[in-house]
């Protein structure tokens, strides 16, 4: 059983992985986010309404694309998230939580599921990473996810200004009005800051790796 | 996945001369739907681009305020809309949209344990007709800062046949198009309470005019399309959902905009397809803009009869 813990801003999750018989692939969405930061919570917030189980089919969705599942037959691989605070951007912190402990877990993955938050201002610009406060405010924003980056090792030609083979969405949830404009410049942005996350996983990764090696 | 596949493709053309339509369906799902893709048609003989055939029918349930039966093909959608006073302000009514998906709907639903979807797309819903500024809320009010309309949206699936969120908002939308208002008076201990009937008009002394229909600002459509390599399926039936696990929902308004656009996991597209997806979006806007109209000019001509 692997844990991972997630900061990202404010808003941190802790995503546990294990395995179990049954179905293939389950996720749990627990909300510890209730409580606020003068102390008090509220008891309406604790029980699992329909927000959990959207983002558990979305979890449970966008992960199941990524994983290799035909490596372990008649297994079940369980995510489990723990809300432990709230301050916007849940699901990207979410996914990328899960996406790390599932690496970390060693179950084959084609490649890492990055995941982003992006904000449409009123003038048309884009913002990323919302906090609580910003979603409030926006009229609309969409969660994104994107394949990581891939990297050449070792190649001998000086960089390339990018071959840029086309990226691609694996996950998309919008939430308010936009224009298509507006859409379209959130995944610009939205791939340019994920090749971003990608990279600080990999150098996570590589050093988690070395010193386990070691 | 892929190298798995391709013995199974190729055992499946050898046994394709061999065996019955019906089995070489059932076992093989994927080379079957390949097979039809591969000259541009689907297993139920549409086009690639084209949806199937939707029928809205208003005032179907008529203890309702305002009701509509929608049918997306085999797709079967029931929305009921009922009205209840209120005093403001009303404790945030979380499930005032409820969609419902009874063991009716379809074999995979079973008795006493709720689908996994139906949590989903009645959040989804609550989500595009809240920001889709179809509605104004400030209709609703009755005695300003006393009482006001709440509305209660139940969709009832009773029949799942693939792209379900669509036919859930088309039905939405329609029972709102067919809502009035009833009329209603207070009593003698304050509380208000709805009249109906002709004589009731003369008895009580009334708050509002007349029944009135509300006026509905930008209304959304949505379409869903199945990804699969190269191929856009649009309004794809429950076999070819199950067969292709990646598809968009967009929804578009009357103006263009995107009011949302749902892709949850599945395989990485492309930005092309998924601007394919917003164009065809728009497309079908039209045609159930007009299929809309229409069905509203029927119960008209029904009414007036």
């Amino acid at each position: 059983m692997f844990s991972y813990h997630l900061l990202l801003g404010s808003t941190s999750t802790l995503s546990m992985q294990c395995s179990i018989q049954e179905c293939p692939f389950g996720c749990t969405f627990g909300f510890l986010a209730a409580i606020k930061c003068d102390g008090s919570w509220n008891m309406n917030s604790i029980r699992v309404g329909r927000q959990e189980r959207v983002y558990e089919m979305t979890l449970k969705r966008t992960l199941q694309s990524i994983c290799m599942l035909t490596v372990h037959p008649n297994t079940t691989t369980s995510v489990v998230l723990q809300v432990v605070g709230d301050d916007g951007s849940l699901l990207p912190c979410a996914i990328n939580a899960s996406c790390a402990a599932l690496a970390f877990a060693g179950i084959p993955l084609k490649h890492l599921a990055v995941a982003i938050g992006c904000g449409v201002v009123e003038n048309g610009g884009v913002i990323l990473d919302t906090n609580t406060a910003e979603e409030q405010q926006l009229k609309s924003f969409a969660h994104l996810v994107f394949p990581s980056s891939r990297k050449v090792v070792g190649s001998k030609e000086p960089k390339q200004k990018d071959v840029e083979f086309e990226r691609g969405l694996i996950t998309s949830i919008s939430h308010g009005v936009m224009s298509e404009d507006d859409y379209l410049n959130c995944i610009e942005r939205g791939v340019a800051a994920s090749s971003r996350i990608s990279d600080f996983m990999r150098k996570t990764l590589q050093k988690e790796a070395a010193s386990v090696a070691a | 996945m892929a190298e798995k596949t391709e013995p199974a493709a190729a055992a499946a053309s050898r046994l394709a001369g061999e065996m019955e339509v019906e089995a070489y369906r059932r076992l093989f799902p994927l080379a079957f739907l390949e097979r039809h893709l591969g000259e541009s048609v689907r297993p139920d003989a549409r086009r690639l681009s084209e949806a199937r055939p939707t029928t809205v029918a208003l005032g179907a349930v008529s203890s309702a305020h305002g009701s509509a039966l929608v049918r997306l093909g085999d797709t079967a959608m029931l929305a009921s809309v009922k009205l209840e006073v209120m005093s403001p302000p009303a404790e945030s009514s979380d499930e005032a949209v409820e969609f419902h998906m009874p063991p009716i709907c379809s074999p995979l639903v079973r008795p006493g344990r709720p689908a996994d979807v139906a949590p989903v797309i009645s959040k989804a819903l609550e989500d595009v007709l809240m920001s889709s500024g179809m509605l104004n809320l400030k209709e609703l009010c009755l005695i300003s800062g006393k009482a006001s309309w709440l509305a209660y949206l139940d969709i009832c699936c009773l029949n799942a046949d693939g792209s379900l969120f669509d036919a859930a908002l088309i039905s939405a939308v329609a029972a709102f198009t067919h809502l009035e208002i009833p009329l209603v008076s207070v009593g003698d201990d304050g509380r208000v309470f709805t009249v109906g009937g002709n004589e009731g008009k003369t008895k009580f002394e009334l708050v509002n005019r007349e029944k009135r229909k509300l006026t509905l600002g930008d209304i959304p459509f949505s379409l869903t399309c199945a990804l699969h390599k190269d191929s856009i399926l649009v309004d794809p039936t429950s076999e070819e959902e199950s067969i292709i696990e990646t598809y968009v929902t967009v929804v578009v308004d009357s103006s263009d905009r995107i009011v949302s656009i749902q892709k949850l996991g599945g395989t990485v597209t492309s930005m092309t397809a998924v601007k394919e997806c917003i164009s065809l979006a728009k497309e079908r806007r039209r045609k159930l803009r007009e299929i809309l109209i229409d069905s509203v000019e029927v119960m008209e001509v029904d009414q007036t009869e």
